[in-house]
């Protein structure tokens, strides 16, 4: 077929500079020397200043002794430890807080999410005003109401809230049993181990056999007396005996237990009770977010209550709650470092409060601080994005 | 012909009339006592909230102290001292901002008052004047009347600012500055020039990332490190610095969703049209995604309010801290001054952010005209 090129007319030139591949490099290339020349300036002033301080950079401060203690530690530290010693302490301090603030937010958020979805109009109401009244409320705020106004003014030891001679409260803190297990205590997590193996293979059994010959069998509870029975049946085989530490009122303070002082006590309480609110947002948004039609579409092929709760309701409310909820989840790590308002020892307050001010290594300290939350926010991202890939929905 | 295979003769027996669905028993019956699980829940619930509301009545009025000294307050062991919070009501509001001063900061506020109102109705015409008028005339005139030193007026340096005035200018601060930051990043992710998208991306995850305590320890301790030795910057402006950045990061990732939830067809028939990039962007394209996060935006403006509150870490008296400043001397001491005071944050608090929140609530009822059930 033969080309007609007789009609065309070669495109317009246009100057250089109004040539859109070249004005995006220029562009470029001037945000490009505008970002050097700036961290070029800073570094420059950076290095005056240190100078003029008689400081120097570097990591090597790291293996000084830093001197000072630290008030609640779950590794071993005393004044002889080094700053890097400091870094460990707030380090495991942040993420023991934020664990145990992210479990218990987590099933309180459930709860929270569920009441204001109840049916009963007072369970959903006072939920609903919860959530309003903690969620417009400032963090820090609930902090220092736990820290000064509750916990600061709770009687002395010896006159210490009693919870059936197990749990103590006190101005000193809160005082918990733990357990404290012997040797043979290995065959009861083994039983507890291979309990959860047959569980696995029951469950893939059970739905061979399903879509094989479209017969039930009741995996739920055979699952549960597997869990309770085998666990229990290793406990009384290996006759080990699971004792509890309580605290004792002895002398001038309780010995034995977990002694979780004020100020952990109230983070934790603050952390868990904020937070639980915007996951009970979540998870009210979630499961709001499938339509009606699901619930229908369910019932009308004959699916069974929890049967449809079980594979269509909470497989798609999932998808809506899990992703805001990891990032209330970092959001509450994040948050964590409010123990610096109220001195408890995480990482912001002990190692970019107290070591910094002994150490002066600003630059170094602060750095080696936000590089951790940066790797957390990292981490979860990635997992994040890892879990939404698996759930997207799969279009043409 | 059709098979008719059966064919009543006789008058059906009557059924009950239906149960009444209205009136209060009928209300009662669904909502409080559906069945007997409902039913137990509903007694348990009410049970708490008779021990609960008493005793917020009587902490925060029934047996409040109103009227008197700190003595009467120190015989009270339960009620509120509310005569603490009236005695330092000064301190609270304006922090050591000197008294005679102090119609300074309530002009400011009204002034302020009178253009984010209008600002928010969606109603209200003149809407471009009033942008430009409270985020580029207003922070003139604030930082004018707040410092003063100029046109006769005294100079307050910055460290006698604080209680809630200190918490709304950097929450002001912080909404007028984060605006244009979070616009800037969010159109530079948008981009499709690659070093422009990268440096944009690198900024909002790495200030999204880190805690605003670090970030403001930062802006406290390191930021004097890294200008011109011999240049001092002003604390409060370093809490500033600190919060608008790591809230224009925050504002980029809101105001991205507006880009992405534009249909392509905006952007085309822009194109279309002729127009360039800027002329497109500043147009079509913002005018509408910035619409569609309003929600988004106000919800950010609602942490940054609370999030004021952490400047206390770095030591500045926002509300929070001038509150537990203002009861940190003996002669203040009662047994429930610490509550009062707390009782009185959490009400200006509320009040501010329960109304923001409404707010955004009610431009996403605007917004969303699909189909609800």
């Amino acid at each position: 077929m033969a080309v007609d090129t007789a009609g065309r007319i070669a495109p317009p030139r246009t100057a250089f500079y109004n040539d859109p591949a070249i004005r995006g490099l220029l562009y470029q290339a001037l945000v490009v020397f505008v970002v050097v020349g700036f961290f070029y300036w800073l570094v420059a002033n950076a290095i005056t200043n240190l100078k003029a301080q008689g400081k120097t950079f570097g990591f090597d401060f790291l293996w000084n002794t830093a001197g000072f203690d630290v008030s609640f530690k779950l590794i071993p530290y005393d004044r002889a430890s080094t700053y890097f010693d400091v870094f460990l302490v707030g380090l495991t301090n942040t993420l023991f807080v934020a664990v145990i603030a992210i479990v218990i937010s987590t099933v309180l958020g459930f709860i929270l999410g569920i009441a204001r979805l109840s049916k009963n109009w007072l369970v959903a109401n006072i939920a609903a005003v919860y959530v309003e009244v903690s969620r417009n409320i400032p963090l820090l705020l609930q902090l220092f109401i736990w820290y000064f106004a509750v916990l600061k003014v709770m009687p002395p030891v010896k006159q210490s809230y009693n919870f059936g001679d197990l749990v103590f409260l006190n101005g000193r803190g809160l005082f918990v049993p733990t357990p404290v297990f012997d040797g043979r205590f290995v065959w009861v997590v083994i039983g507890f181990l291979l309990a959860v193996v047959a569980v696995i293979v029951l469950r893939n059994w059970a739905r061979q056999r399903l879509e094989a010959t479209g017969q039930r069998f009741p995996v739920f509870w055979t699952s549960v007396a597997l869990l309770i029975g085998v666990t229990a049946l290793a406990y009384l085989v290996s006759g080990t005996h699971v004792g509890l530490n309580v605290p004792v009122l002895g002398g001038f303070n309780f010995k034995g237990g977990f002694a979780a002082p004020p100020e952990l006590t109230a983070l934790i309480f603050g952390l868990s009770l904020y937070h639980a609110t915007f996951i009970g947002e979540n998870v009210r948004a979630g499961i709001e977010a499938v339509s009606h039609g699901q619930t229908e579409a369910a019932q009308s092929l004959g699916l069974k209550d929890n049967d449809r709760l079980r594979l269509v309701i909470i497989p798609q409310a999932m998808r809506v709650i899990i992703p805001p909820t990891t990032s209330e989840y970092l959001s509450c790590t994040k948050n964590s470092t409010l123990g610096a308002a109220i001195a408890f020892p995480e990482l912001a307050s002990v190692f970019s409060g107290t070591a910094l001010n002994q150490a002066g290594r600003a630059i170094e300290i602060v750095g080696m601080t936000m590089a951790v939350y940066l790797t957390f926010s990292l981490v979860t991202s990635f997992l994040m994005n890892i879990y939404n890939a698996r759930v997207a929905l799969v279009e043409r | 012909m059709t098979d008719l295979l059966y064919v009543r003769d006789s008058e059906a027996p009557k059924l009950p009339p239906p149960q009444r669905t209205t009136g209060i028993t009928y209300w009662l019956r669904t909502n409080l006592f559906s069945s007997v699980s409902n039913t137990i829940l509903t007694i348990v619930t009410a049970l708490f909230l008779l021990w609960l509301l008493p005793l917020v009545y009587n902490f925060l009025i029934g047996r409040a102290v109103f009227t008197g000294t700190m003595d009467d307050c120190r015989a009270e062991t339960f009620g509120a001292c509310w005569v603490f919070v009236g005695a330092r009501l000064n301190i609270m509001f304006y922090g050591f901002y000197p008294a005679t001063e102090a119609w300074r900061p309530n002009t400011v506020f009204l002034i302020g008052l009178a253009l984010v109102i209008p600002l928010l109705m969606p109603r209200a015409p003149y809407k471009i004047a009033n942008f430009i008028a409270f985020f580029v005339v207003y922070p003139v005139i604030a930082v004018v009347l707040l410092m003063g030193g100029v046109l006769g007026l005294e100079a307050v340096p910055t460290d006698k600012w604080g209680g809630l005035m200190l918490t709304l200018i950097l929450s002001v601060v912080g909404v007028i500055g984060s605006f244009p930051i979070g616009i800037v990043l969010a159109l530079g992710r948008r981009s499709k020039l690659p070093i422009i998208k990268t440096l944009s991306i690198l900024t909002i995850e790495l200030w999204r990332a880190v805690p605003l305590i670090t970030v403001l320890f930062m802006a406290s301790v390191m930021l004097p490190l890294f200008v011109p030795n011999g240049v001092t910057i002003d604390k409060v402006l370093r809490a500033m610095v600190g919060i608008t950045i790591f809230y224009g990061a925050y504002m980029a990732e809101t105001i991205r969703g507006g880009l992405q939830a534009l249909p392509r067809g905006q952007y085309e028939a822009a194109s279309a049209l002729g127009l360039n990039y800027w002329k497109s962007t500043l147009f079509i394209i913002l005018p509408q995604a910035l619409r569609y996060v309003i929600p988004g935006i106000v919800g950010n403006f609602i942490s940054l309010v609370k999030d004021t509150s952490l400047v206390a870490v770095i030591a500045l008296f926002d509300l929070i801290n001038a509150i537990n400043l203002a009861g940190s001397d003996a002669e203040w001491a009662s047994p429930t001054k610490a509550f009062t005071g707390y009782a009185f944050a959490i009400l200006i608090f509320f009040v501010l952010c329960f109304s923001l929140s409404r707010y955004a609530k009610y431009m996403e009822d605007r917004l969303n005209t699909g189909h609800k059930r």
